[in-house]
């Protein structure tokens, strides 16, 4: 008799070895629990794909906007052809990331391309993180090197004045570096974005490159609020660059997600439909072989 | 022979590309761009009027370069066509390079067709009354800029 029931206990005590009496009931019960619970994620990650769809449609017509402004603002350094300076050993990385996760490794990917600078030169080189991710990332190792970090990112699509602000906090953390650098993701296309730098200089560096000779009519307090300028033009590029990249990201891991979970459902309901229908073989069984017992 | 051939046409390639970049720097590649709005990407234009803090200049094909920074007021654009476009703007940077590409970056740019007369008034009138009212250094120094913005706004909607 029970070696009839063989295949069905494995499955069930592979499933819920707690409650070894009345495992067909309780499996049945725990699989459709389960089952709820994985449509439920199915419904926040199906949703949660759809709005980060109308986010990005959103984010790539603002991105189209801004890039004249991020290739104008670099022009400059390079055909300047500015470098850094070897006097001044001190680097700024500011990393763009932002407040939330759930979209793939986005802010990972900028974070790795700090640590590796970091891991080089952990004494001269200063982080400003923007958006909490970066800052709960590296905190953890390397603490001691933010100078600054910022949240509220991500939430709303960033605009200048944000790139303002975060230009001006930079400028008045007193930090003195030599060069630096902007670290953020580089939106390709929708399934695809590269983990780049933009240069950022201090009024040192700009005013002893070679070529700055040949530009006319020029002082310090002109360099330096064009650089200041410059550095708000740069990061919010880079803002809605990471911004895209971001929605982007995310809508793919949304989708793989739903179709995980749509994987995940198809799976227990063959499982929850096997279990049912030996829970009813086994009472039948019971009436049939309680009745011939008589 | 083959050798040769492929010399000479080296050669001529050489010559090609010289001509276009001698082409090129007769044209200015002009690129005007706001946080808002983008209004012209690498187009080719005759003449731009800007006003800096070091003064007012124009910027014809050739100019030495240079960089310079912003004022509140107009910029006007002289197109190929004859046209002149007036565009007002906040503050940003003029960046004049020696392959003579221009770039102007605004912080905020809109043409000047669109400034309402009486609302840049309003706004003038409310700058100096919140320049009256500020308490600390750096509340005046908000204020004055305000003052100055709107100054500019006010004359460029006459």
């Amino acid at each position: 008799m029970l070696g009839r029931f063989g295949p069905v206990v494995t499955f069930v005590a592979h499933n819920g070895p707690i409650q070894q009496h009345q495992r067909g009931m309780a499996t049945l019960k725990s699989i459709s629990i389960r089952l709820k619970s994985v449509k439920n994620i199915q419904k926040i990650t199906q949703s949660m794909k759809m709005v980060s769809a109308a986010k990005y449609a959103r984010a790539e017509r603002d991105l189209k906007q801004v890039k004249p402004i991020g290739n104008g603002a670099k022009q400059f350094y390079e055909k300047a052809e500015i470098d850094a300076p070897t006097d001044v050993p001190q680097k700024l990385v500011i990393a763009i990331t932002s407040d939330r996760g759930l979209c793939g490794a986005v802010h990972t990917s900028v974070v790795r391309h700090i640590r590796t600078e970091l891991g080089k030169d952990d004494v001269n080189v200063k982080v400003v993180c923007v958006g909490d991710k970066s800052r709960a990332i590296l905190s953890r190792t390397f603490g001691k090197n933010i100078i600054l970090a910022c949240n509220e990112v991500g939430r709303l699509p960033p605009t200048f004045t944000d790139a303002s602000k975060l230009a001006d906090a930079v400028l008045k953390s007193e930090y003195k570096f030599g060069a630096g650098e902007i670290v953020y993701n580089k939106f390709k296309s929708v399934v695809s974005y590269q983990t780049s730098t933009l240069p950022v200089y201090s009024l040192q560096s700009v005013a002893a490159a070679p070529k700055l000779s040949i530009y006319d009519s020029l002082d310090d307090e002109v360099i330096q609020s064009y650089l200041e300028f410059s550095l708000a033009s740069l990061l919010f590029y880079s803002l809605k660059e990471g911004a895209c990249s971001e929605q982007s990201s995310r809508m793919t891991a949304m989708d793989n997600a739903s179709k995980n979970a749509t994987e995940m459902i198809d799976k227990l309901t063959l499982a929850f439909n096997r279990t049912r229908q030996a829970v009813i073989t086994r009472e039948l069984i019971e009436i049939i072989s309680g009745a011939s017992a008589l | 022979m083959a050798a040769l051939r492929s010399m000479s046409r080296l050669l001529m390639n050489r010559n090609l590309s010289t001509t276009i970049k001698r082409g090129y720097a007769e044209d200015m590649s002009f690129t005007f761009a706001s946080g808002n709005q983008v209004f012209y990407d690498g187009q080719n234009v005759r003449q731009v009027d800007v006003p800096s803090f070091s003064g007012s200049f124009g910027i014809l094909p050739k100019h030495v370069p240079t960089l310079a920074v912003l004022k509140p007021g107009v910029v006007s654009v002289y197109e190929n066509e004859g046209n002149v476009k007036k565009i007002f703007v906040s503050s940003g940077t003029v960046t004049i390079n020696d392959d003579s590409s221009v770039q102007i970056l605004a912080e905020e740019a809109h043409p000047v067709e669109n400034i309402d007369a009486a609302a840049a008034r309003d706004l003038l009138s409310k700058a100096q009354s919140q320049f009256s009212s500020a308490a600390n250094e750096q509340a005046k120094a908000e204020a004055e800029i305000a003052i100055e913005v709107s100054e500019a706004l006010v004359k460029a909607a006459e």
